[in-house]
C-alpha cells in the first residue's frame, strides 16, 4: 500500500508496531558478511523450516492478527569472531558459534520453554553471559548508528517503521524548512565520517545556497580501506537508515535525485539497498510528493568496479558518470560542481545514518555524546591480532586502551601489543605510548594519524613494521590513478625503496630519501588520497625508526618476518646427522657427514625454510 | 559484426540500460558476469551501438580492477590481502595455492581454464581473517593446508 500523507503513514506505523508485538518471540540470525561466510543462511533456513513445521511462524505483515514466532535475518551483530550469531528476543539471549544442529535445541528450549541454551552463550571466566549487556565487548559500547543493526529484520521496511523509522523524515519534510534542517545539522556539529571530518552542516548549507535547478545527493559507500567494514555493515544491516538520511538531505538542499555508490566487493549491501529502495518506493517514501509534502526524491544505486581512488569525491562522481574514476583539481568543489557538473552533497554512509537521530532528538542531545569538537559516536571495525574481532561503536573520544583492551579483549595468543593502524592506507599507526589517546578527529590528527573511515587493525609484537609500511605502499601504489606525477611516480619510488629495505638491500640514505619523497608527495599530490599515501611510512619511521635501522644497518629483521634478512643455522647440540635437511635442500647448501653435525652454507642458502620442516629434531634454527 | 550466436545476451544488456552512455560501467559489469571477461568483439559492438569510441571503452575497462580483458577460469579464487588478512598471514596461503596450481605473478589462470587466482584488497570479512573467496563463496579463517583442501575438493568434483 502507498501512503500519501502523514496520517496514512502513522496508521501504517501503528499497524506495523502491532504486527511486531504479535511476534511474541523473535529470532535474529546474523546475516552480516562475516556470519554469512560462517554459514548463517543455512541456520536461518533451518530455523524457519523447523518453526514452520510446528506452525508457529509469523511474518511482519500488517493484517496478521495471530500471535507467533518471527525468524529474521539481521545485520551485523558485532562479534564476528564468534559467528554465526543468533539473538532471541524478548529475552535478549545472545548465542554464539551456532551450528545447524543447534537449531532444534534453540527451538525446544528457548522458543517453547523460555529457557536459555547456556552452552551456546558467552563465558566470561566461570560466568555465563545470557545477554549482550553482560559481555564486556558490548557493555562498553554506545550503539547509535549500529543500534538497530542486528536487532531488526534488515530486509523488511515494516520493522524499520515499527521501530520508529522514517518518523525523522516525516518531521523534516512536514515541520521543518530546508534552512532549519541545515541549521540543526550545523548546530549538532556532525562531522563527516568518511575520514576528513568536514562539518556536515556547513557542507549542506553550501549546497542549499547554490543557485541551481538540479542538485544531487550522493552517498559514498565505496569503503575501499582494507580492514574496514563499518559502512558495509550499516548498508546491509540497516539500509533504511541510510535512505532516510538521504531523503532528509535531499529535502534540506533541494535535490530530487540521490545516488548510492557501493563498492562491488559488497554484494550483500548492493542487494539489500536495492530491496530497501524498492520497498520505500512501494510505500511512497521515495518518489513523487513524499508524505504529501510536495517534495519528490528518488535514489539510484551504482556499483563500483574496484578502484580505491573512487572513494575520493570527484573520482566517485566521475565513476557514476561512467568515466574513469580520476580526481580533478579543486576548486570548483563538489558542492559547487559535482555530479554532472551540478551542485552535489556528498557524504559518507555513516554520516547519513546519523541524520535521522539528530533530526528526531535534536542537536543539543547529539552534542551531549562525545567531546565538544567531535560529537557523536564512531563505528570502528576492530581486526587483526586481537581477541574480539568485529564491529563496534563507541562515543568519540573513547580512549584507545578502552577500545583495544576492554572491548577488543586484548591481544590474542598471549602476545604483546605493538601497534594499531588506524585510518587504513591513509592513516598512521599508534603505539603503546598512545594508550591514553582519545579517539576523535582532532586528537588523532595531532599525532599524525587520522580516523579515516574507522578501520583499526591491531598488530602484535611479531609484526614487522617496515613490512607493514611496504604493504600499505604497495596498496596505494597499485591504486594510484596515475593522473598526477607525485603520486604516480613518487609512490612507485617509495615502494622500490621499501622493497629494497625488506630484501636486505637498504642503506641509511634510503631512510632520508623516504622522508624526502613523503614530504614532497604529501604537499604536492592532486587529491587527498595521494596526499595521505605516505602517512603509514611517515608514522612508522617516526615510531619504529629502530626497526628500520635494524633492517638497513644490521641487516636484521627483529621480528624475523623479512625472510631475506634471516639466516638458518644448524644447532650442533641437537643435530644427529641424519642428512634429511641436506636431501630437502633445493640449493644443495647443506653439507656434512652422516652422524655428525651438518652445516648450512649461507652463501648458497636461498632461505626457503625446507630444512626447518625436514628436520625431525628441530635442530635448524632461524636467526 | 558481432557473432550474436556466441554472445546472445549482449543486446539485451545494452537495451536494459536504454543504450545510455553513462551506464557504461554497469553494462560492462553485466557483460563480465555473463562471460567472465570482456571479449574484444563485444567491446567493439558496444562502441558502435552506444556511439562512444572504442578507446574510451578500453580506458574504462582497464582502469577498474574488476574488469578483465582475458578469459578467466571456471573457478575464480580470490585471496583477500587486505590489512587484517595480511597481518593474519594471507601471503603463505597465496604462495601455497600458486605453487599447487602452477601459477605465478604473470600467469593467473591455469591452462585448463579451471582456476583463476586473484588477490583482492578487502572483502569486508576482516573479523574472520584470513579469508578466501571461491566463486563468491567465502571460506573463513584459512591456513595453507585448509586452502589446499578446498582446491583438492573442487578438483575431485570436477573429475567425477
Amino acid at each position: 500500500m502507498k501512503v500519501n500523507n502523514i496520517e496514512q503513514f502513522e496508521k501504517v506505523a501503528v499497524a506495523a508496531r502491532k504486527a511486531l508485538e504479535n511476534q511474541e518471540k523473535r529470532v535474529f540470525v546474523c546475516c552480516g558478511t562475516g556470519c554469512v561466510a560462517a554459514g548463517s543462511f543455512g541456520i536461518y533456513e533451518e530455523l524457519k523450516r523447523l518453526v514452520a513445521e510446528k506452525g508457529l511462524l509469523v511474518d511482519v505483515v500488517l493484517e496478521a492478527e495471530e500471535k507467533g514466532i518471527g525468524i529474521k535475518k539481521s545485520g551485523c551483530q558485532g562479534l564476528c569472531q564468534l559467528g554465526p550469531l543468533v539473538r532471541v528476543e524478548p529475552f535478549d539471549y545472545q548465542y554464539f558459534r551456532v551450528d545447524k544442529q543447534d537449531c532444534v535445541e534453540i527451538i525446544e528450549k528457548t522458543l517453547l520453554q523460555n529457557q536459555p541454551v547456556e552452552r551456546l552463550m558467552y563465558q566470561s571466566g566461570s560466568r555465563v553471559c545470557h545477554t549482550p549487556v553482560e559481555i564486556p565487548f558490548y557493555s562498553e559500547q554506545t550503539r547509535l548508528v549500529l543500534g538497530q543493526c542486528g536487532q531488526i529484520d534488515c530486509e523488511n521496511i515494516m520493522e524499520y517503521i515499527a521501530k520508529g523509522g522514517y518518523t525523522a523524515a516525516g518531521k523534516a519534510l512536514l515541520q521543518m524548512t530546508p534552512e532549519q534542517i541545515c541549521d540543526e545539522i550545523s548546530k549538532s556539529n556532525l562531522r563527516g565520517r568518511g575520514g576528513g571530518g568536514y562539518p556536515a552542516g556547513r557542507k549542506w548549507s553550501q549546497v542549499l545556497a547554490q543557485n541551481s535547478e538540479v542538485k544531487y545527493v550522493v552517498c559514498n559507500g565505496d569503503e575501499g580501506d582494507p580492514g574496514a567494514f563499518m559502512d558495509g555493515s550499516v548498508m546491509d544491516g540497516n539500509p533504511h537508515s541510510v535512505l532516510e538520511g538521504m531523503i532528509i538531505a535531499g529535502y534540506a538542499c533541494k535535490a530530487s535525485e540521490g545516488y548510492i555508490y557501493v563498492r562491488a566487493e559488497y554484494p550483500l549491501s548492493v542487494a539489500r539497498l536495492q530491496l530497501a529502495v524498492e520497498q520505500a518506493r512501494e510505500i511512497g517514501l521515495l518518489g513523487e510528493n513524499i508524505l504529501g509534502s510536495g517534495f519528490s526524491f528518488d535514489i539510484k544505486i551504482n556499483k563500483g568496479a574496484g578502484a580505491f581512488v573512487c572513494g575520493e569525491s570527484s573520482a566517485l562522481t566521475q565513476s557514476i558518470e561512467g568515466e574513469r574514476g580520476m580526481p580533478r583539481v579543486k576548486p570548483p568543489r563538489t558542492v559547487e560542481q559535482g555530479l554532472w557538473g551540478k551542485p552535489t552533497m556528498l557524504n559518507n554512509v555513516e554520516t547519513f545514518a546519523n541524520v535521522p537521530h539528530i533530526i528526531l532528538k535534536g542537536a543539543q542531545w547529539y552534542r551531549s555524546i562525545g567531546p565538544e569538537n567531535s560529537p557523536g559516536t564512531k563505528a570502528f571495525a576492530i581486526t587483526g591480532n586481537v581477541n574480539n574481532t568485529g564491529l563496534i561503536e563507541v562515543p568519540m573520544g573513547t580512549l584507545l586502551k578502552e577500545v583495544i583492551f576492554d572491548i577488543g579483549g586484548g591481544i590474542n595468543d598471549g602476545k604483546k601489543f605493538k601497534a594499531v593502524q588506524i585510518g587504513g592506507p591513509s592513516g598512521g599507526c599508534l603505539t603503546e605510548t598512545h594508550m591514553e589517546l582519545p579517539l576523535d578527529f582532532d586528537s588523532l590528527k595531532k599525532v599524525g594519524a587520522m580516523i579515516g573511515s574507522g578501520g583499526l587493525v591491531v598488530m602484535d609484537e611479531d609484526t614487522c613494521m617496515v613490512e607493514v609500511a611496504r604493504f600499505f605502499m604497495n596498496f596505494t601504489q597499485k591504486e594510484s590513478c596515475g593522473k598526477c606525477v607525485p603520486c604516480r611516480e613518487g609512490t612507485k619510488r617509495m615502494l622500490e625503496i621499501l622493497e629494497g629495505i625488506v630484501a636486505g638491500k637498504g642503506s641509511l640514505e634510503d631512510l632520508d630519501m623516504l622522508e624526502e619523497l613523503a614530504d614532497t608527495i604529501s604537499s604536492t599530490a592532486l587529491c587527498g588520497l595521494g596526499k595521505t599515501a605516505p602517512s603509514p611510512v611517515i608514522s612508522t619511521l617516526k615510531y619504529f625508526r629502530d626497526e628500520y635501522l635494524a633492517h638497513v644497518v644490521q641487516k636484521k629483521c627483529p621480528t624475523r618476518n623479512c625472510k631475506s634478512l634471516s639466516s638458518f643455522v644448524i644447532n650442533e647440540a641437537l643435530c644427529k646427522g641424519c642428512s634429511k635437511c641436506a636431501k630437502a635442500c633445493p640449493a644443495t647448501a647443506i653439507t656434512g657427514k652422516v652422524k655428525e653435525a651438518f652445516v648450512i652454507n649461507n652463501r648458497k642458502c636461498i632461505k626457503c625454510g625446507a630444512c626447518v620442516e625436514a628436520c625431525p629434531f628441530s635442530a635448524v634454527e632461524e636467526v | 559484426m558481432l557473432d550474436k550466436s556466441k554472445y546472445p545476451e549482449v543486446d539485451g544488456i545494452l537495451a536494459g540500460y536504454a543504450y545510455n552512455r553513462s551506464a557504461l560501467i554497469a553494462m560492462l559489469q553485466e557483460i563480465q558476469s555473463a562471460y567472465n571477461y570482456l571479449p574484444e568483439e563485444v567491446l567493439e559492438h558496444i562502441s558502435t551501438e552506444i556511439d562512444i569510441p572504442l578507446s574510451k571503452i578500453f580506458s574504462v575497462a582497464t582502469f577498474y580492477e574488476n574488469f578483465s580483458l582475458e578469459p578467466k577460469g571456471k573457478y575464480i579464487i580470490k585471496i583477500c590481502d587486505g590489512t587484517a588478512c595480511h597481518v593474519k598471514k594471507s601471503i603463505p596461503i597465496l604462495d601455497t595455492i600458486k605453487k599447487e596450481l602452477g601459477l605465478n605473478s604473470s600467469k593467473h589462470t591455469t591452462d585448463d581454464f579451471l582456476f583463476t587466482l586473484e588477490t583482492v584488497s578487502c572483502l569486508g570479512a576482516c573479523g574472520l581473517a584470513p579469508v578466501i573467496l571461491v566463486n563468491g563463496k567465502v571460506y573463513a579463517k584459512m591456513t595453507p593446508e585448509s586452502a589446499l583442501a578446498v582446491i583438492k575438493e573442487i578438483k575431485e568434483n570436477e573429475s567425477k
